[in-house]
């Protein structure tokens, strides 16, 4: 098997991590570099380390992003498919490396290498996204990502008693909102019926609901379920 | 050591704008795809604020006849945040929408999980331009992270004529035009602008008050161009935003170095990997407010901020760290100094750290308060009103 050498590049055994043929880290980075963003978002790298003493990831991991810039300016497939394994999933996507003075953008660069991670169904994508199924469910099937009811004590037992307050109270403190939107419990407002028509059909015209099969079969299935029904109800079909 | 942010301030305080360093403005291109029929730019009204972004081009702030775009984060649980930003629009005597005809922009979803993509996140975005202006009013953005993201959906749409090509294929099958708006304004810029008008209407002092703000990373890292920056307030070194109002109040804004890290939100971690979150709202951020300006309120401008900020303490105070100071944004900050109802209104009992003693050095009775807010929802319970209405909060 053909192999890049690169001076950061651990072997799979090392890292912990299944190979795979060189071609197929090849087309990996050939994926990300095809992205219509990639060219906006690397120009080189100085080596400075602005984005490295700027990152809150940087200072809790073992992550940088000046490594990611740089083994995606050198082409460094290896330590691409490397770094594609942990490094990607630790990012805050905060931009505060959109300090970098050479115009670089590491956390562009990632929610791109992310995508394709999403697209070709990695182990370590479905592994970071484990316990995340809910949140994915709830934003493509209701318009908005975090809803009142989320807030349960054994969800967040880390942030204090008053969570079980709003938890015991939700249906009424809902009702004591002035906006008329924000009597809802399951949503973070009243989202219209046609609107969330709309958002399903960019769901399936964009391929985004198809992203979701790779990473999460039955989540995909139920997704599509509800939509299709949905749909089918208004008499679209897709 | 730690860094003399002072006298960092004080070499810049006769900052000046160099014309040559002025951007591309970004309306040129805007206005150029509009004249060759490619898309619909939604103008502002004559009623408008002009201030200065980061590299010195002016930004149009429509006053009133505004549609809000929500956050999720916001309404879901933070939902004080959202009705302070309409209590202050109601109390300045300025029209708004607040739709139903609108989603999420779903960015909290795609920076946490990259289960989308580019023409999808445009789509989304365009979708909810377009439901603006199908209403007439001009679209004000609640969440930081709504804003940074369709500030580059913006430019990317600007860019590549294939995305514009795709989300127009897409937009079609909605029936809906392919509108950008002339200006994409974040509220924190709203109160920005409107900051002399809310200080004129301001009834609660704040002289006493001292707080510290964190400016959210998603509005001025992403697409920096477009933010303000005021050579007024810190010398045009950091965004204006918040601790102009702040100002205005009469508040003392206090310095704290970490200003430029984020809150430690993550997307993602908040969710499912909340360790990193805790570790860093408490240790580079509150901590360090705490150590260098022991502010009494945290202020900050963001969905994730506040959230991160302010549920991080508990944990850490458990371990007996140097925690404990209460966390809203400044539409709760400027509504209260407007004489907001602490409950009613800035839904406080939706925050986890504690507020009380603010609200007692602000003079604020929040026992009188949370009784008045108990009566209601006794009103509620046994059925003489289904909802707290706007007229009920003002009786």
């Amino acid at each position: 098997m053909e192999t890049n050498s690169s001076a950061l590049y651990k072997a799979p055994s090392v890292s912990g991590y299944a190979d795979v043929p060189y071609e197929e880290k090849v087309k990996f980075f050939q994926d990300v570099q095809a992205d219509a963003r990639f060219p906006d978002y690397i120009y080189g790298c100085y080596e400075c380390g602005i984005c490295v003493a700027a990152c809150p990831s940087a200072r809790f991991y073992d992550f940088s992003p000046r490594r990611v810039a740089q083994a995606i300016a050198r082409q460094d497939v290896e330590l691409i498919y490397q770094q594609v394994q942990e490094d990607i999933w630790e990012c805050s996507q905060c931009f505060s490396c959109l300090r970098c003075p050479r115009g670089n953008n590491p956390g562009g660069l990632i929610t791109i290498m992310r995508e394709v991670s999403v697209n070709k169904g990695l182990g370590a994508a479905k592994e970071a996204l484990e316990g995340y199924s809910r949140i994915i469910y709830k934003i493509m099937s209701t318009g908005t990502q975090v809803s009142p009811d989320m807030l349960q004590p054994d969800a967040f037992p880390d942030w204090g008693p008053e969570v079980k307050d709003v938890s015991d109270n939700l249906a009424l403190w809902r009702k004591m909102l002035p906006p008329e939107t924000h009597h809802t419990t399951s949503t973070g407002w009243d989202v219209a019926d046609r609107t969330l028509i709309e958002l399903y059909l960019i769901w399936f015209e964009t391929g985004a609901l198809n992203m979701i099969k790779e990473v999460d079969e039955g989540l995909h299935m139920i997704l599509e379920e509800v939509m299709e029904e949905r749909l089918e109800e208004e008499g679209i079909e897709i | 050591m730690s860094i003399p942010m002072d006298a960092l301030l004080k070499k810049k305080e006769k900052f000046v704008r160099e014309p040559d360093r002025r951007s591309e403005d970004f309306h040129e291109q805007l206005f150029d795809l509009e004249a060759k029929g490619e898309i619909i730019v939604q103008r502002t009204s004559d009623d408008v604020v002009e201030v200065p972004t980061k590299y010195g081009n002016t930004k149009k702030i429509q006053r009133g006849h505004l549609w809000h775009h929500k956050s999720c984060g916001q309404c879901g649980h933070i939902p004080g945040y959202s009705t302070s930003i309409f209590w202050i629009m109601r109390k300045l005597g300025y029209d708004y929408n607040d739709p139903r005809d609108q989603t999420s922009c779903t960015a909290w979803n795609y920076y946490a999980s990259a289960t989308s993509n580019q023409a999808a996140q445009a789509a989304v975005a365009l979708r909810n331009f377009a439901a603006a202006y199908e209403t007439g009013y001009f679209p004000l953005i609640h969440c930081g992270t709504s804003f940074g993201h369709y500030k580059e959906v913006r430019s990317e749409l600007l860019r590549e004529k294939h995305l514009r090509d795709e989300v127009r294929r897409v937009l079609d099958k909605l029936g809906k035009p392919l509108v950008i708006p002339e200006e994409i304004v974040h509220y924190s810029e709203y109160l920005y602008a409107m900051r002399d008008e809310i200080a004129q209407k301001q009834v609660v002092n704040f002289d006493n008050i001292a707080v510290t703000v964190h400016p959210a990373c998603h509005y001025y890292k992403l697409v920096e161009g477009d933010a303000i920056f005021d050579p007024e307030v810190y010398g045009g070194q950091r965004t204006a935003v918040v601790t102009g109002v702040a100002e205005a109040l009469g508040a003392e804004v206090k310095n704290y170095s970490t200003w430029f890290d984020c809150c430690g939100f993550g997307f993602r971690h908040i969710l499912v990997q909340r360790d990193f979150t805790r570790s860093f709202a408490s240790q580079r951020k509150i901590e360090i407010m705490k150590e260098e300006a022991n502010p009494d309120v945290v202020l900050t401008h963001d969905t994730g901020c506040v959230t991160a900020l302010d549920k991080s303490q508990f944990a850490a105070r458990a371990h007996d760290r140097n925690v404990g100071v209460p966390v809203m944004s400044e539409a709760q900050f400027a509504a209260l100094a407007m004489g907001a109802h602490p409950y009613k209104v800035c839904q406080l009992h939706w925050h986890s750290t504690n507020y009380r003693p603010l609200l007692e050095k602000m003079g604020i009775d929040w026992r009188k308060a949370w009784s008045e807010f108990e009566d209601e929802m006794k009103r509620l319970e046994r059925g003489e009103q289904e909802f707290l209405t706007w007229a009920d909060v003002d009786a």
